[in-house]
C-alpha cells in the first residue's frame, strides 16, 4: 500500500506542548504522584509514556513508575492479519495493584488496541483505575472506548492514515496525515 | 534484533532446516514469552480456540510436560496421546494416525518418535503444524533452542563462543540439533566422546572432534553434557559407567581447571556419577534448572510461530522434501 503525505499536523514543539499539558491535567486529577503508574503501548506509545513520565517528574519532583506493554498476544485479528506480528517483551517491573494507571498510546482509532491493552493490564493485577492518554484521537471508534487525555482531536477519513513519528524510532518528531493511494 | 523478520514455516522439524535468522527470531520471541512466565497470571489468550495434540511414540515426562504447560499458557487446549494405549498398537500407520487426529480439527501435532525423520513424513501428510519433540537419533530442535537461549541469556551472545558437547554423540538427537544451531549462530563447536560414540562423518558439519576430555574443556565457554544411556545404546560402545565416569565424567576437579565462568548444561535426566558428579550438577556453574524453566518460554514461542504462520512455506528444503 502506497501512502502520500498530505498535511503536517504537529511538529516537535506541538508534541512537546501537548505532552506538557496532558501532564498538568493528570496532576490536577490525581492526589499524589505515588498513586500513578505510566504504561505505554509498544512501540510509540511506550516512548510517549516515558516522555510523559519525565514531564510528571518535572512537575512533581518525583518520577512515577513507567512500563511498556506489548499487546500482540491479546489481538483479536491474529488469524486474519496478512503477516505474523512480532511478539515484543512487556516491561512492567512494578506492582500495578491499587495504582492509577495512565495508559499511553500514540493514535486512538478503532479502540481495539486499547481493548487489548485493558485485557493485558488486568492480567497483571487490579489497578485502582485506568485512564487513557493519547497524542492523537482520529475518531472512527469500533468499541465503546474514549480517551481521558487527548493531545489533539483530528477528524479524519478512513482513506487517511495518521503517522506519528518520534525521535526514538523514526529520527524526528512529527505527526502527519497520509492518504492511501488507490491501487491501480 | 530481528524485529522486522516474518516467520512463515508451519512446522518445526529440525534446526538443520532453519536459517540463522529464523533461529534468532525464535530466540527473540522466546525472550518475550519468558516475561509472561514470570507474571502472577501466567497465561495469555493468543492460542485461544486452538488445540495441541502431544503424540508421543516414546515415553517422555519432561518434554511432554513442558510442551503441555507451554500450550496451556497460550490458552490452547491440549490432548496427550501416549501410543502404548492407542490404536497404533493395532497396526495403524503414522500417516493414518496423523490424518485421523487432524480429522478431529486440531491445529498442532507435537510428535516424538523413535524413527528418525518420522515428523518430516507427518508434516507432509497433514495440513496441521508439526513440531518435532525428538525423532530417533536425528533432531530434538526445541531442546537445542532452549540450550542456545539459556547460554545466550547467560553470556549475552553465541557468536564466537566455544561450546563443547560431551557424551554419546552417536546416539544423541540433542547433540545433532545443538551442532546445527550453535554452528549456524557462529559458535565454535567441539564434540568429545570415546571413539566409538562419535558418528562417522560428523566433522562435515563443521565441528571439531576429539576423544580427549581435557582438550574439550580447555578454553570452553560452555559445555553441554549429554546423558549416557547405558540402559540402551551407549553400552554397545563403552564397557562400563564407572569407566566412563573416570575418563569423561565432569567432576569439580576438572571444572576447576576450566574458565572460571564456564556454563555447564545438561538436557536431563542426569545420571549422577556417570557423565557428571553431583557437585558439578548442583554447583555454581550449572544452569541445568534454568534450562528447564527456559524450555517453556522457548516452546511457547515455537507453538505461537508455527500455529499463526501466514502463507506457510515448506518447512523442508527441496532435497529433503522429495525423499
Amino acid at each position: 500500500m502506497e501512502l502520500k503525505e498530505k498535511t503536517k499536523l504537529m511538529d516537535k514543539d506541538a508534541i512537546e506542548r501537548a505532552l506538557e499539558r496532558i501532564a498538568h491535567e493528570i496532576v490536577e486529577r490525581v492526589k499524589s504522584i505515588d498513586d500513578i503508574a505510566v504504561i505505554g503501548i509498544k512501540n510509540r506509545g511506550a516512548y510517549l509514556g516515558r516522555r510523559l513520565a519525565e514531564k510528571l517528574a518535572q512537575i512533581c519532583g518525583k518520577r512515577p513508575d513507567v512500563g511498556a506493554l506489548d499487546i500482540t498476544l491479546y489481538r483479536d485479528d491474529l488469524t486474519q492479519v496478512a503477516e505474523q506480528p512480532v511478539v515484543h517483551a512487556t516491561e512492567i517491573d512494578f506492582i500495578i495493584d491499587d495504582k492509577k494507571v495512565i495508559l499511553v498510546d500514540d493514535v486512538l482509532f478503532t479502540g481495539r488496541t486499547i481493548r487489548c491493552a485493558l485485557d493485558a493490564l488486568i492480567d497483571f493485577g487490579r489497578p485502582a483505575a485506568i485512564q487513557l492518554a493519547v497524542l492523537i484521537d482520529r475518531g472512527h471508534r469500533e468499541l465503546p472506548i474514549r480517551a481521558d487525555y487527548v493531545g489533539k482531536n483530528v477528524p479524519t477519513s478512513l482513506k487517511e492514515v495518521v503517522e506519528v513519528r518520534l525521535e526514538e524510532s523514526d529520527g524526528k518528531d512529527e505527526v502527519v496525515i497520509c492518504e492511501k493511494l488507490d491501487e491501480q | 534484533m530481528s524485529n522486522k523478520f516474518i516467520w512463515t514455516k508451519k512446522d518445526l522439524l529440525g534446526l538443520e532446516y532453519l536459517s540463522a535468522e529464523e533461529i534468532n527470531h525464535i530466540l527473540y520471541t522466546a525472550a518475550s514469552f519468558k516475561e509472561v512466565t514470570t507474571r502472577q497470571i501466567k497465561k495469555v489468550p493468543v492460542l485461544r480456540g486452538k488445540t495441541v495434540v502431544n503424540l508421543f511414540y516414546e515415553p517422555s515426562t519432561r518434554t511432554r510436560t513442558s510442551f503441555e504447560l507451554a500450550a496451556k499458557r497460550l490458552s490452547a487446549d491440549v490432548i496427550n496421546i501416549a501410543v502404548e494405549s492407542s490404536s497404533v498398537r493395532k497396526g495403524e500407520t503414522l500417516i493414518d494416525t496423523g490424518r485421523n487426529i487432524e480429522a478431529l480439527k486440531i491445529d498442532i501435532i507435537v510428535v516424538r518418535h523413535s524413527a528418525s525423520g518420522a515428523p518430516n513424513i507427518l508434516a507432509r501428510s497433514v495440513r496441521s503444524s508439526v513440531v518435532n519433540a525428538g525423532d530417533g537419533w536425528h533432531e530434538h530442535p526445541t531442546q537445542a533452542l532452549l540450550d542456545i537461549f539459556t547460554l545466550k541469556e547467560k553470556l549475552g551472545r553465541i557468536e564466537g563462543l566455544k561450546v563443547s558437547i560431551i557424551g554419546d554423540i552417536a546416539h544423541s538427537r540433542v547433540a545433532r540439533s545443538n551442532i546445527w544451531g550453535f554452528i549456524k549462530l557462529g559458535a565454535k563447536v567441539t564434540v568429545c566422546a570415546p571413539e566409538k560414540l562419535i558418528p562417522v562423518g560428523i566433522e562435515q558439519t563443521g565441528v571439531h572432534v576429539t576423544n580427549d576430555i581435557n582438550e574439550a574443556l580447555e578454553d570452553a565457554d560452555a559445555i553441554n553434557v549429554l546423558r549416557m544411556q547405558f540402559e540402551r545404546d551407549s553400552k554397545l560402545a563403552f564397557p562400563s559407567a564407572l569407566e566412563y565416569f573416570k575418563q569423561y565424567g565432569i567432576t569439580s576437579d576438572r571444572i576447576k581447571k576450566c574458565k572460571k565462568n564456564i556454563v555447564v548444561m545438561h538436557p536431563g535426566p542426569i545420571n549422577r556419577g556417570v557423565e557428571m558428579s553431583s557437585e558439578v550438577a548442583d554447583g555454581a556453574n550449572s544452569v541445568i534448572l534454568e534450562q528447564v524453566t527456559n524450555g517453556i518460554a522457548v516452546r511457547m514461542a515455537v507453538l505461537y510461530l508455527v500455529a499463526l504462520a501466514k502463507k506457510p512455506t515448506s518447512s523442508l528444503p527441496a532435497k529433503v522434501e522429495n525423499m
